[in-house]
């Protein structure tokens, strides 16, 4: 196992926890309508920033978490975070380059395909009630996304 | 869409690329999709996940936990009093109601002619504490602190002191999943109590409002009345109060009534439940796939199961016009037959259709 040292292993465990957690927190009915993909955002930050620290098994098995925390069909979140995290990690170089600012559009563009799953495979399973709501997570997703880079960022040493 | 593999392969000489590893996962997601639709092992999986993402579950709901605890550690002592007050109030009354409700079920008892009245149909319950609410229109479900280990199993009824609450969707050794009769996914077969009239609560995502559809115009339902579980769906008992009608619309050029209900417990701000186990083979318990099954031949004496039969007097039905639908007609001859192995005369014509007759007919019975 080369790839172990010095990959921030820890703090990926601990901040897709602490996503779940803001994931699955009880929000008023408004606040949850607009609550973005945490999980999301967190693992985007890892796919560029160390995309070797988790790969995509971190990222799916939180996707995982989320499915059976909510109650959705087993494999869903897990398959849309798993294909946000891919995407994240095959760009990596190209966007450690930008500024937060040029990242929140990519950020914007991922996590409406994260939604877009999330919404097919819901029709698919048969609960294809949704409000338009959902559709505004994306766009407060990346608003949030300079401040969650951020954040992330303090809880490795970047090179 | 070619920029994909470009940053993987620079990396390469750590195992797969990243584009061979998402395919694996993506295949995983996908059989794990359709074997959890389709129901069976990844059943036994899930329980052990539940268990597994339990204590986040607590941790994400400790906050209003203690937020809750700590108002009632310093609840003054006026609010107390107000409380064990109004408790008071409602011992004596419902003292008052289980006075003549014993003396009730022993009139009941000599006109059916039996010697001793029929226990509760509610054999065993179990409280639960909710752990966390959600309500929402896509989705009205409760997470209680009581599961598999408990003895709680998949589609039990879930009841408060007010009413029908919904029943288990999913558990877990420690908690469950319950889905809520206003959930717009749950279908419970209800009938009024007063005049008999059979139907379907479909839940409405709204925690305030059932809808009852499949109403002819001209059944009696009227505006206040109470609407019981019917029994016919296998889950529930007969008889448990689930809502009052609030809206009753008849437009005359429309076949069916638009009828709303209120349903009784407070689906959002109740903190406790009650889980409820039937007494099996009690008349009011909940109706059995065989029983159901038996419909085609037409049910006579011989009736394979009998599914028996007088339940709780309801309101004998005023009027005849007010009667169920005449699928219900040859199901009316199986009063008698239970009567008839008594050996006590039958205390119902046959010529009137009960409301209360208990064969089901099939179709209204929904798959929730």
């Amino acid at each position: 196992m080369n790839m172990s040292r010095g990959e921030p292993r820890w703090a990926v465990t601990f901040t897709v926890l602490l996503a779940l957690i803001l994931q699955a927190l009880p929000l008023p009915t408004w606040l949850e309508a607009i609550r973005p993909s945490f999980i999301c955002l967190v693992v985007i930050y890892w796919g560029i920033f160390a995309p070797h620290a988790g790969g995509i098994f971190a990222p799916w098995l939180g996707g995982l978490a989320l499915d059976v925390f909510k109650g959705d069909v087993l494999g869903q979140n897990a398959l849309a975070v798993a294909l946000v995290a891919y995407i994240a990690m095959s760009l990596h170089q190209r966007l450690r380059n930008q500024t937060l600012i040029q990242q929140s559009l990519f950020v914007f563009a991922v996590l409406t395909l994260n939604e877009f799953v999330v919404w097919g495979i819901e029709g698919w399973t048969g609960h294809a009630v949704s409000s338009p709501w959902r559709w505004i997570q994306p766009m407060i997703g990346a608003m949030l996304w300079p401040f969650v880079a951020l954040l992330v960022g303090r809880t490795h040493s970047r090179i | 869409v070619a920029v994909f593999g470009s940053g993987t392969r620079s990396l390469g000489g750590r195992g797969p690329s990243f584009g061979f590893r998402f395919f694996c996962y993506a295949v995983l997601s996908v059989v794990l999709m359709f074997y959890d639709r389709r129901g069976g092992w990844l059943d036994t999986a899930r329980y052990g996940m539940q268990a597994a993402v339990y204590p986040l579950q607590l941790a994400v709901n400790s906050p209003s936990a203690a937020w809750r605890w700590l108002q009632e550690s310093f609840a003054t002592r006026e609010a107390l009093q107000k409380e064990v007050d109004t408790l008071r109030n409602q011992l004596r009354d419902q003292q008052l109601m289980t006075l003549r409700q014993a003396a009730l079920e022993s009139e009941n008892a000599t006109l059916r002619g039996l010697t001793t009245a029929l226990p509760e149909v509610i054999e065993k319950r179990l409280i639960g504490e909710v752990i966390n609410v959600e309500v929402s229109t896509l989705r009205q479900r409760l997470l209680v602190n009581r599961g598999g280990n408990s003895g709680v199993y998949k589609a039990q009824p879930v009841v408060t002191g007010d009413g029908v609450l919904g029943q288990v969707y999913r558990i877990g050794p420690f908690s469950s999943e319950i889905i809520l009769i206003t959930d717009s996914e749950h279908a419970l077969p209800v009938q009024v109590l007063r005049s008999g009239v059979r139907s379907i609560a479909l839940g409405t995502g709204r925690a305030t409002a059932l809808e009852l559809p499949y109403v002819p115009q001209n059944y009696d339902v009227k505006v206040g009345d109470v609407l019981v579980t019917s029994g016919l769906d296998g889950v529930f008992p007969f008889g448990l109060p689930v809502g009052r009608i609030t809206k009753v619309d008849r437009d005359p050029t429309q076949p069916l009534a638009q009828i709303y209900a209120a349903p009784l417990a407070r689906v959002e701000s109740d903190r406790e439940v009650l889980f409820v186990w039937a007494r099996p083979g009690h008349p009011a318990a909940p109706a059995t796939p065989e029983a159901l099954a038996v419909e085609a031949p037409k049910p006579a004496p011989a009736n394979p199961k009998p599914k028996p039969a007088p339940r709780k007097p309801v309101e004998p039905a005023a009027d005849p016009a007010t009667t169920t639908p005449a699928t219900d007609s040859p199901a009316a001859a199986a009063p008698a037959t239970d009567d008839s192995a008594t050996g006590a005369p039958a205390p119902a014509e046959p010529a009137q259709p009960t409301p209360e007759a208990p064969q089901p007919a099939p179709a209204e019975v929904p798959t929730t």
